[in-house]
C-alpha cells in the first residue's frame, strides 16, 4: 500500500520534471521558428492588435482605480507622521517599481493569456494544427510565434501605460480632491523616482513577465486535451501557473535588482 | 477588418506606451535633472566618504553645481579619492573647500562647495585641498557616551 503511494508519487515528479523539460524544447523551437518569422511581420503587427490593443480598456481603467486608491490609502497613512507631501513619491514608486509591472501581468494572464489558450487549444481540437503540418507548414512558425512575440511586444507597452494612467490618478485623488501641494507632489516624485534603477528596472520585470506569461498561454493551449473540457481546464492552468509564475519571478527579480 | 486600418490601430497603440514611458521618464523621473551641459573634472580627496554615492549631487549654496561622478579608494594615502564633475558655467576660487553634508537629518549625503578667496579658478584635473570628511552618527554616539561616562565619574570623585 506505502509503496503504491510512493510509486505514484515518484510517478507524479516525473511526469512534472518530464512536461518542464518538454515545455523547455518547445520554447527552443519556438524562437528557432520565429527566425523565420522576420520576412512576415504582418503575422505580428495583427496579433499585437488582438492581443494588445483589445488589453488597453482594462489596463487602463485599472491603472485608474489603483492609482486612486494608492492615492487615497498612501494620503490616510502619510498623513499620520506627518509626510503627506510625499504621497507623489510614493504613489510613483509603488507602480513603476512594484504594481504596474505585476498587475499589468496578472490581467493580462488573465484577458490576453486565456484568449490565446482557448484559441490555441481550439485549432488543435479542429485539428487545423495537424492540417498545417500535413501540408509542410511548421504550426510553430505560423501561428504560435507570431502570438508569442506579439505577448513580448505587449506587455512592456501595457505595463507602462498601467504606471502612467496611475500615476495620473494619484494625482487626481491627491492634489485635486484631497488638497496635497500640486508642487511637493511632482517636485518630490521627480527627485525620488530614478530613470534607470525605478522605471527601467520596472519596463525590465514586465519585458520577463511578458515572456513567461505569453510562453505559458501558449504551451498549455498548444498541449490541451483536444475535447471542449481539455480546452476549459487548459484555461483555468493557464491563469493559475502564469499567475504563480509571474509572483514567483516578481520576487526574483526585486531581490535581485533593489538589493 | 481592413489591413490599413488595423496597421492604424497597432500603430497608435504602440505610441500609447512610448506616450506613457516619456511621461513617467519626464514627469516622475528624474531625467529632467540630469543636464547634458559640459563638465570638467576635479578630484577631493577624504578621510571618510560616510554614505557618499556616486551621482550624488554637488551644492554651492544649496544649488546643485554638478554630480559626484567617480569614488575610489587611495591606498598609498589611505583616502578615498572622489571625482567631481562640475557643469562648466560656474568657475569656482582654486582655494574653495569641500565638505560632505546630509540632506535633512538622515537624508542623502552630497557634497558642499564653499568657495574660497583665490583669484585663480580650478580648472579640469586640479585637487581640493581642504575637505571635511561626512560625520559618522555612530563616532558622534560613542564620544557623547564616553563624554557622558567621563562626567559621571567625575562628578562621582
Amino acid at each position: 500500500m506505502i509503496l503504491d503511494t510512493v510509486a505514484s508519487l515518484g510517478r507524479l515528479v516525473l511526469e512534472t520534471v518530464g512536461r518542464v523539460g518538454y515545455a523547455a524544447r518547445i520554447f527552443f523551437a519556438l524562437l528557432g521558428a520565429s527566425v523565420g518569422l522576420i520576412r512576415r511581420p504582418r503575422l505580428i503587427t495583427d496579433q499585437i492588435h488582438f492581443i494588445g490593443n483589445y488589453s488597453l480598456v482594462i489596463i487602463s481603467v485599472s491603472g485608474l482605480f489603483v492609482g486612486f486608491v494608492l492615492g487615497w490609502q498612501g494620503y490616510y497613512i502619510l498623513n499620520r507622521y506627518g509626510s503627506e507631501q510625499a504621497l507623489g513619491v510614493m504613489v510613483a514608486l509603488s507602480l513603476t517599481r512594484e504594481l504596474g509591472p505585476v498587475v499589468t501581468a496578472l490581467l493580462f494572464a488573465g484577458r490576453a493569456g486565456t484568449s490565446l489558450t482557448a484559441e490555441i487549444g481550439l485549432m488543435k481540437a479542429g485539428e487545423q494544427l495537424s492540417a498545417m503540418e500535413m501540408m509542410a507548414i511548421n504550426p510553430l512558425q505560423r501561428v504560435v510565434a507570431p502570438r508569442f512575440w506579439a505577448g513580448v511586444i505587449s506587455m512592456p507597452v501595457l505595463a507602462a501605460i498601467f504606471s502612467a494612467v496611475g500615476v495620473i490618478g494619484g494625482y487626481i485623488i491627491g492634489v485635486r480632491l484631497i488638497g496635497v501641494d500640486e508642487g511637493a507632489f511632482w517636485s518630490q516624485m521627480q527627485a525620488g523616482v530614478d530613470l534607470w534603477e525605478d522605471i527601467a528596472n520596472g519596463v525590465i520585470k514586465s519585458v520577463v513577465f511578458g515572456f513567461a506569461v505569453t510562453f505559458i498561454a501558449l504551451f498549455q493551449g498548444y498541449e490541451a486535451q483536444p475535447t471542449p473540457e481539455g480546452v476549459a481546464r487548459a484555461t483555468t492552468r493557464t491563469v493559475v501557473i502564469s499567475s504563480l509564475t509571474v509572483l514567483w519571478l516578481d520576487f526574483l527579480l526585486t531581490a535581485l535588482m533593489f538589493s | 477588418m481592413q489591413r490599413k486600418s488595423l496597421d492604424l490601430w497597432v500603430g497608435i497603440f504602440v505610441l500609447l506606451g512610448a506616450a506613457a514611458l516619456m511621461f513617467l521618464a519626464l514627469k516622475a523621473g528624474n531625467m529632467s535633472s540630469l543636464s547634458f551641459e559640459q563638465t570638467y573634472s576635479v578630484i577631493t580627496k577624504f578621510d571618510n566618504i560616510g554614505g557618499l554615492k556616486p551621482r550624488a549631487p554637488v551644492k554651492s549654496a544649496g544649488v546643485v553645481v554638478g554630480r559626484v561622478a567617480d569614488i575610489r579608494f587611495d591606498d598609498k594615502s589611505y583616502q578615498a579619492v572622489v571625482t567631481l564633475h562640475l557643469e562648466s558655467s560656474y568657475k569656482f576660487p582654486k582655494d574653495s573647500s569641500a565638505k560632505i553634508l546630509t540632506a535633512g537629518l538622515l537624508g542623502e549625503q552630497y557634497i558642499g562647495l564653499e568657495p574660497g578667496g583665490d583669484t585663480n579658478n580650478l580648472v579640469a584635473g586640479d585637487r581640493i585641498k581642504m575637505t571635511q570628511s561626512a560625520v559618522v552618527l555612530e563616532n558622534l554616539i560613542s564620544q557623547f557616551l564616553y563624554s557622558k561616562a567621563a562626567e559621571g565619574s567625575g562628578g562621582e570623585k
